[in-house]
């Protein structure tokens, strides 16, 4: 089965693996985005589309001669009243009808909205999709992809990059193993010592090293501590989610807003980069509130909007003079409060 | 309450009848003009959709004629335009402006919310009062909607040029002075009567294309620059897929929406993504079976539900065999671009239409 590496791949793919693989059948990535996933992306996606869903063509055709099924799930709700992206739920539809010679696509419907247990009755449709039937098999590989969840989900909690937990899979390490180094990422520290620096937006924009230039690593090369919406956590969320006067509809842009209001109340960050794609729907308004919340905390706010034609060199400048801005701030500070 | 709101085709009269009865003062918005939308655009988020620059736009200039409250709608998601009320809001008070925002979601979908917001707009009127006047609007609406029906079918077989469209301003002035339910529909059928005695040519025979996509583009003629007159005064007779009493209807008392082109959309898509993204693809399968020469898709660039019905219309216009139009429209889009793509599509669809003809004559010959 193969599973495109865009997307929600960052968020589930552990979890995924780890079912399909109990299950008896085997996980297959798509190789990590280069120049040929993403023109070959642009080529079959409509023009309008933004790049992480050219992306997202891009990885199924790397995929599509290699595998037997393609997975492409239909995400429709985390829950509550919130869903994800328009083009989530139109997703299975779009590449089915993009005109690509394609493998039978798996496309289950994931609603964690209403009835409790949306997520198993997801999981056993993917599975009895692969024509695995038998109920304690499907329980036994659900037991297990869970709880490989719930450690992926502790891993970047602490901090580590997804890349370095997919490259772990890849070479058949257990996530257990990671867990030394995600504790010896640096928790929170006080902020005299060092730049820390937000860093917010879509998981498959963040942590895709090619397509956002890499910011996070470039920031933390550096020396500035990048926090994303992943170490964020689950309760802090949840009473973020209470604050504004009205949230947004879709998920990911809840998590960019809710991580930006908690980094903001906990004082926890110097400056925040908001990383978005060029005519993204949602960040259009989630841009705005951000800038405006960080306006009223008075925080150094960055937007860096990345498209097919960015070039690192364009990004590396721009941050790199935030971060000398946000240096002159913190030394400023500190010559204030000495005397 | 001086209350403004946005500019939308011809609801605009409604809305300010409406609050006119309720007690209030309604701040009429102007028709959006480049300045309107330049205003928006100045202050709104670079990849918001146009409907929001030129609300955005509206509002300021409303604002600076002393409304101190703005009424505004929209659904509860997955669409970006439910936002937009609390975006909007932001992006004001930021300015320094500080107007009550009174932001109406659907009232099945947010029963509890909806009723706050009435009882607020309602002020002291009675709940009696409030009918009447709804009453009144409706009937109003019935009628701009009967003489925009008339209109498109009269515009292309009209003997001088814009004959119909100075009937049907006529038309709206008639229906704009008229205030009790009789003066109404008085002045209804006067202005349907103004449209119906427009001179025409009883041997044209134009082209027929639905105009489907999002509904404040395909609704407000500013923002789709006039296509409806571009394409009648073309010789094509067009029909929207959103008309305002059909869409009260279906999307603003029911949860379902326009079951008839969503259910013809389910083979091809099948999940509800917001905005009207899977009507249009439904709509492109009506207008097929219906015999349509064309449809053209209208979508504020940036869109999400249009993109995603976008990206099905090279297949749907395969399968079916009628050709799509798609525009996205921005504020960089000119009138003359629309203009230039509408001319080549509407040749392209008198060639098919006589290739078809010949094709079919051809085949009734062999068959003698």
């Amino acid at each position: 089965m193969g599973m495109p590496r865009a997307l929600f791949y960052y968020t589930y793919y552990p979890l995924w693996k780890a079912f399909v693989e109990a299950l008896g059948a085997e996980a297959v990535s798509s190789g990590p985005t280069n120049k040929e996933t993403l023109d070959a992306g642009i080529r079959e996606t409509v023009n309008d589309a933004c790049i992480p869903i050219k992306l997202y063509h891009g990885h199924v055709l790397d995929l599509k001669d290699r595998v037997d099924y393609l997975f492409v799930p239909r995400l429709v709700s985390p829950g509550g009243s919130y869903t994800y992206c328009p083009k989530f739920l139109g997703l299975p539809d779009m590449i089915r009808h993009a005109g690509m010679e394609l493998p039978p696509l798996i496309d289950t419907r994931l609603n964690l909205r209403g009835l409790p247990g949306g997520l198993n009755r997801f999981l056993r449709a993917t599975a009895a999709a692969l024509d695995f039937r038998n109920p304690f098999t499907q329980a036994r590989a659900m037991r297990h992809a869970l709880k490989q969840y719930a450690l992926y989900q502790e891993l970047l909690l602490g901090g580590l990059h997804p890349q370095r937990v997919f490259e772990a899979l890849e070479r058949g390490a257990s996530l257990e193993e990671l867990k030394g180094e995600a504790l010896a990422a640096p928790p929170d520290r006080p902020a005299e010592e060092g730049l820390r620096v937000a860093l917010l937006g879509y998981p498959y924009i963040v942590f895709d090293p090619f397509v956002s230039a890499d910011v996070y690593h470039r920031l933390k090369h550096m020396g500035a501590a990048v926090l994303t919406t992943e170490q964020v956590p689950a309760s802090a969320m949840r009473r973020m989610s209470r604050v504004l006067p009205q949230n947004c509809f879709w998920h990911y842009s809840n998590r960019v807003c809710w991580a930006a209001l908690y980094y903001i109340e906990r004082k926890a960050v110097d400056g925040i980069i908001h990383l978005t794609a060029y005519a993204c729907g949602p960040d259009a308004m989630v841009d705005k509130i951000l800038e405006l919340e960080a306006k009223k905390a008075k925080l150094p706010y960055l937007t860096l909007t990345i498209d097919e034609h960015t070039g690192t060199g364009g990004v590396q400048t721009r941050i790199e003079a935030f971060v000398d801005m946000l240096q002159a701030r913190q030394e400023k500070r500190l010559k204030e409060a000495a005397s | 309450m001086k209350i403004g709101y946005g500019h939308m085709g011809t609801l605009t009269m409604v809305v300010e009848l409406l609050l006119e009865e309720l007690g209030h003062e309604p701040v009429v918005p102007h028709r959006p003009t480049r300045q309107t939308l330049a205003l928006g655009a100045k202050y709104a988020p670079e990849f918001a959709c146009i409907p929001f620059k030129i609300v955005l736009g509206t509002y300021l200039e409303c604002l600076e004629r002393g409304a101190d409250t703005l009424l505004s709608g929209g659904g509860y998601g997955p669409c970006r335009a439910g936002m937009y009320g609390e975006v909007h809001g932001r992006i004001l008070r930021d300015l320094g402006y500080n107007p009550q925002v009174i932001f109406l979601f659907p009232p099945l979908i947010k029963p509890y919310h909806f009723f706050k917001k009435v009882s607020l707009l309602k002020g002291r009127c009675s709940w009696f009062h409030l009918a009447r006047a709804i009453r009144k609007a409706w009937t109003k609406l019935t009628f701009l909607d009967q003489m925009e029906l008339l209109s498109q079918t009269k515009r292309p077989r009209e003997l001088t040029r814009g004959a119909t469209s100075k009937a049907f301003e006529r038309g709206l002035t008639y229906l704009h002075q008229a205030k009790s339910l009789n003066e109404i529909i008085e002045a209804g059928h006067a202005a349907l009567a103004e449209l119906d005695q427009v001179p025409v040519d009883p041997a044209a025979d134009p082209l027929k294309v639905g105009i489907i996509g999002e509904i404040y583009v395909q609704l407000e003629p500013f923002a789709n620059h006039y296509i409806e007159e571009t394409l009648g005064h073309l010789g094509v007779e067009v029909r929207r897929s959103i008309y305002l009493t059909s869409y009260t209807r279906h999307d603003v008392l029911s949860t379902k929406g326009d079951m008839s082109s969503r259910s013809l959309a389910m083979p091809y898509l099948n999940q509800k993504i917001g905005g009207h993204g899977q009507n249009s693809v439904g709509d492109v399968i009506r207008y097929a079976k219906l015999g349509y020469n064309g449809v053209v898709q209208l979508a504020p660039f940036s869109c999400i539900p249009e993109i995603v019905a976008k990206s099905l219309m090279p297949y749907l216009s395969k399968k079916y065999g009628i050709p799509v139009l798609t525009l996205f429209i921005d504020e960089q889009t000119g009138p003359t671009g629309i203009q230039t793509r509408l001319e080549a599509f509407v040749d392209l669809m008198e060639q098919r239409r006589a290739q078809t003809r010949e094709g079919a004559r051809m085949q009734t010959g062999s068959a003698v």
